[in-house]
């Protein structure tokens, strides 16, 4: 006989999970006490539960496998509310265990109790409250299972303090028996063979790919595809990496939408065929959607049937897996005759490039960026938070493996990246991790800086430092008559000029223990890059960048895809 | 348009708040449900109307399907089924409005469930126009309280 809290451990030893990333507390205690003697499981116990969220959601991204985190009843579980719908809304396999107050006790406004199976029901695949102890062992492996199989999400099991502590047979299940959910679809082979016929016959085709092929690691699937039927290829935000990012490929148009290249949006708005492969036509991707790409057909590759004619008419649809559906699709793809839809493409690619200038008194985040490419040659690991810098970092950093970038694309939750670079840390602590983080998006996790060092955990971390919300800021400046209202993160004087940073992050990494430097010249970003990676413990680079940069090209919100402004010139 | 769903679910605790959640989050409009056990005590039947157009009727029933407590979806609206509401109405009656009241359940099918000195309740069974038809006729009596199901359907054969 176990108790509740050992056959939870006995059956995440089950699933192969290897860390949790957790918060103790009162109802969860019963865990951590089986935790301090566990030598298959690491915990490592972050500083708020909203970095134990985004951390295990980090670890899911980088590795492919499950991330499960750990918070007590009440304000733990509430905490992880972001962290959980950040997950969902990039399809993240994980599993948040919430500790519940005892059985008998929910529903009377116990003591730290909240409703977090009601909370979280919009923002979890499904979730799960455990009344009695003999469905613990089950219930886990049906979360590990829906959470991991279908389109992946985030499912949570909440436990009630008295399933923790009372006993029963520890048997795990082999197998899920769950009749409402079928996650593996059989492949309609007419509907590939459809597809490819449309597909020869395209005059003027497009790959628009997404996070699906990367969840699905599908990448090399996909590049086969490419090579084999030569059509261009563009990726949203979600799946850049998952096809080598190489501008001086032909066939590599970088990220299309608000922030893509001039040359991605071109390509979109004149095709006459689009291929989606498990991307969800987000607004950001097609701007104003009744003139998004007039002239297309769709065909859409997704393991989500909701996802088909969601937002867009789709022509011919496919569901099921994506590395599946591209095998068939590979066996039966020939090349495509479209040298002048290429020859177009090429002219656009040379009129627009992406670029900017370094005639600046301070850094260019841009080059930051490039220069950081560079450097690690795509071998790294990105975190990235929310705005700006994210962008930049979508545009200018040429992510050849998937797997490699981890960021908030659908919720854009600030305050992701710091924690996931610990999460992907833990899983590859030979690889360089490293946050490209603005000044604001930092600040809102800045305590798991303790967490990493507390356990040794690598991470690099670079601020593009304006002293503002940079992207809201642009918005203001561009749609607002440069009303800058709530963005300014400095200090300023009388007349509304900024008089100092805040707050000062190299005293903040002292306090913390990270190595730190500053720079506020673009002469230095090489040296000062190399001596980052170089360093042997988690280290900080403040990098103090031109305050009023833009993400250029845009396209405004409700615009069409060619409506972009910047890099027009 | 009004389409109507029947819809089986793991008879399992907090179901109809997950379905109800998926409805109001997604901003599809319910306009009936109704939930009970069926022969088979760990399956429920849901009957829901929907309304909307048929790109909405798409994504309820996708969405309906995503839930892992969903194990069917179907789709009855077009397809020949048998459906009811059901409605019990008490109605303010004296000695002579009495006879008036009854017959007009008889014409309608109805029976009578109660009966007091002050009131009469009747319970009329059949589809929504129908008992919209005896509503509006007792309407003129006094309707002191009203009770009305949500629709269920079967298909037929």
């Amino acid at each position: 006989m176990l108790t509740g809290a050992k056959i939870l451990i006995e059956s995440l030893k089950k699933e192969g999970v290897e860390v949790i990333f957790g918060y103790p507390g009162g109802v969860v205690i019963p865990i951590f006490d089986v935790l301090y003697e566990e030598k298959d499981i690491k915990l490592v116990h972050v500083r708020h539960e909203q970095g134990a969220a985004h951390a295990a959601d980090g670890y899911a991204r980088a590795t492919g496998k499950v991330g499960v985190c750990l918070a007590t009843s009440g304000p733990g579980a509430t905490n992880l509310v972001t962290g959980i719908a950040t997950a969902y809304m990039d399809s993240i396999p994980m599993v948040a265990l919430t500790g519940q107050v005892a059985t008998s006790m929910i529903g009377s406004d116990a003591f730290q109790e909240a409703d977090i199976t009601g909370i979280t029901r919009s923002i979890t695949k499904h979730n799960f409250l455990v009344k009695d102890v003999n469905d613990l062992a089950r219930t886990i492996k049906e979360a590990f299972y829906i959470a991991s199989t279908g389109r992946p999400g985030p499912v949570l099991v909440d436990l009630p303090k008295d399933v923790l502590v009372s006993k029963t047979e520890f048997n795990y299940p082999d197998k899920v028996e769950l009749r409402g959910y079928k996650p593996k679809v059989k492949i309609h082979l007419g509907q590939i063979k459809k597809a490819v016929e449309m597909i020869q016959e395209a005059k003027r085709p497009l790959i628009y790919y997404g996070g699906g092929v990367i969840l699905g690691n599908a990448s090399n699937e996909l590049v086969e595809f490419v090579k084999k039927s030569g059509i261009p290829i563009t990726s949203t935000l979600m799946g850049l990496g998952g096809y080598p990012g190489d501008y001086k490929d032909p066939l590599y148009l970088g990220m299309l939408g608000m922030h893509g290249t001039v040359y991605a949006n071109y390509a979109m708005h004149n095709c006459d065929l689009i291929i989606a492969i498990g991307a969800r036509f987000d607004d950001r991707v097609t701007g104003k959607l009744d003139e998004f790409a007039p002239n297309a057909k769709i065909i859409h590759i997704d393991i989500d049937p909701s996802s088909i004619s969601k937002n867009v008419i789709v022509d011919v649809p496919i569901v099921g897996d994506v590395k599946d559906i591209l095998i068939e699709m590979n066996k039966l793809i020939k090349p495509v005759k479209i040298k002048e839809w290429l020859d177009q493409i090429a002219i656009w690619k040379e009129k627009y490039p992406l670029t900017y200038t370094k005639d600046s008194k301070f850094v260019k985040p841009q080059y930051v960026i490039d220069k950081l490419s560079e450097l690690t040659k795509g071998n790294a690991i990105i975190a990235t938070e929310v705005g700006q810098h994210q962008m930049w970092v979508a545009q200018y950093y040429q992510f050849v493996k998937p797997r490699t970038l981890l960021t908030s694309g659908g919720l854009g939750t600030m305050g992701y990246g710091l924690p996931a670079s610990i999460g992907a840390k833990v899983a590859y602590p030979d690889k360089t991790v490293i946050t490209i983080a603005g000044d604001g998006s930092l600040q809102m996790n800045i305590q798991e800086l303790g967490t990493a060092i507390a356990h040794d955990i690598n991470i690099k971390i670079i601020i593009l430092n304006n002293a503002y919300l940079g992207m809201v800021r642009q918005w203001q400046e561009l749609f607002y008559s440069k009303r800058y209202s709530g963005v300014c993160l400095a200090k300023t004087d009388k007349n509304g000029e900024m008089c100092g940073y805040y707050p000062d992050f190299l005293k903040i990494a002292e306090a913390y223990g990270f190595w730190g430097k500053r720079i506020t010249t673009n002469e230095e970003v090489e040296k000062a890059l190399k001596e980052l990676l170089e360093v042997s413990g988690p280290a900080l680079l403040d990098i103090w960048i031109e305050k009023e940069e833009n993400v250029f090209p845009m396209v405004p919100a409700g615009a069409n895809l060619t409506q972009m402004i910047g890099g027009l010139a | 348009m009004k389409y109507t769903l029947s819809v089986q679910v793991e008879n399992h605790f907090g179901v109809l708040a997950r379905i109800a959640g998926l409805f109001s989050a997604r901003g599809f409009n319910i306009s009936s449900l109704s939930v009970a056990e069926t022969e088979d005590p760990t399956i429920s039947v849901m009957t829901i109307v929907v309304e909307g157009d048929e790109k909405i009727l798409d994504q309820v029933k996708k969405q309906l399907n995503k839930l892992i407590e969903v194990i069917k979806v179907k789709d009855v609206t077009f397809l020949d089924y048998v459906s009811r509401e059901l409605a019990l109405i008490k109605v303010k009656i004296d000695a002579q409005r009495r006879r008036e009241v009854i017959e007009i359940a008889d014409v309608f099918k109805g029976r009578v469930v109660d009966i007091s000195h002050e009131n009469i309740t009747i319970e009329v069974t059949g589809d929504s126009k129908k008992l919209d038809a005896v509503v509006e006729l007792l309407k003129s009596y006094g309707i002191v309280e009203m009770a009305r199901t949500g629709r269920v359907a079967i298909i037929r054969g």
